[in-house]
């Protein structure tokens, strides 16, 4: 018999507007105790006004190994980084 | 609002102010000895929240007692027969099943009686209770939630929490009763009578408890006399001894 409870990914929105951002992980039983958990381990100090949790065995992830052929081809193309246009003030922060 | 006689108002905020402080001081004793580490920071949360309430309902007695009085001297500096906690709560922590059942049985008591004095006729005593209302919310779903999961769990969980609930529920009529000092309060409109809180306590309990598949005990006998002062346990004693050590060994001590 598994006696350790499966391990959450917290997800936490800090104020209204913007995402939820990974804050940290936990282990819970079930969806609603992860939730509860969250609250006392990561929101005690007002962080928060929204948690998502997902067990972490059904998160998909990329691998270290594919650093190379994922990421290293764009490093030379400063053209797909929209650097070269002049902003107008009135537009304010982007 | 009516005039009402201060000594009994001083003797129901030391109830409310006595439950919190022997509660929280009991639940702190998990601190780093928890099942897992979650439950671990959760019970802290709990106990801080529950000695933070304390704060405010002692400083309501002391301001209301007069007499250079404060919270700190209430919590620190009286003996086990000045308390007016009701036994429920200095009883032992057992397992951590029988915690949890002991904090169930609490915070479902004061979740309903913070909706009643949320409505006082003291607006001291209706702030503070709008205030914790909703920590205290939130410790019954955490309480409630572990209560069912334990319960409604594997066979041993199962039998635990039958046990718990077996030698706590006897300590449960002890909240419900009222005295002169009820009286009086509601007379003047600053609290119900507890006994006016039974019926929605034993709704609340009992669908927790049919979702744990728990079986609550006949109500044959109701252990008393913590809330008038009449006998503690044996255990208030105890708890007192460390939590009042170092006033007593070091007197006005601070840091």
């Amino acid at each position: 018999m598994k006696n350790e409870w499966p391990l959450w990914e917290v997800f936490i929105r800090g104020q209204h507007g913007l995402s939820h951002r990974h804050v940290g992980s936990l282990h819970a039983p079930d969806a609603e105790t992860a939730i509860r958990n969250a609250r006392d381990v990561y929101t005690r100090r007002n962080e928060g006004v929204s948690i998502w949790v997902a067990e972490a065995a059904h998160i998909a992830a990329s691998t270290p190994g594919d650093k190379g052929p994922y990421y290293d081809p764009s490093q030379s193309k400063v053209y797909r980084h929209p650097t070269f246009f002049d902003i107008p003030d009135e537009v304010g922060s982007m | 609002m009516t005039q009402v006689d201060q000594n009994a108002l001083t003797q129901f905020l030391l109830r409310l102010g006595d439950n919190t402080l022997v509660l929280g001081h009991r639940v702190s004793e998990w601190c780093g000895h928890s099942p897992v580490l979650e439950e671990d920071i959760a019970l802290a949360n709990t106990a801080l929240d529950l000695i933070g309430q304390t704060q405010l309902w002692l400083g309501l007695a002391a301001e209301v007692k007069g007499n250079d009085s404060s919270a700190d001297k209430l919590a620190f500096l009286r003996d086990a027969w000045d308390f007016r906690n009701v036994l429920l709560v200095e009883l032992p922590n057992g397992d951590f099943g029988q915690t949890l059942m002991r904090q169930f049985l609490f915070d479902a008591w004061q979740s309903i009686m913070l909706g009643r004095l949320i409505k006082s006729s003291d607006p001291r005593i209706a702030a503070i209770a709008e205030k914790v209302s909703k920590e205290v919310t939130y410790h019954v779903e955490r309480s409630s939630g572990t209560v069912v999961g334990l319960g409604d769990g594997t066979d041993e969980s199962h039998a635990r929490m039958q046990v718990a609930l077996d030698y706590l529920y006897p300590y449960v009529g002890e909240m419900f009763l009222s005295d002169d000092t009820d009286a009086a309060m509601v007379q003047a409109g600053i609290a119900p009578d507890p006994s006016s809180l039974r019926a929605e306590y034993d709704a609340l309990v009992g669908k927790v408890m049919a979702e744990a598949t728990l079986v609550i005990p006949d109500r044959a006998y109701t252990h008393k006399g913590g809330r008038t002062g009449y006998m503690h346990t044996e255990h208030l004693g105890h708890i007192l001894t460390s939590m009042q050590w170092l006033q007593r060994t070091y007197p006005g001590a601070e840091w």
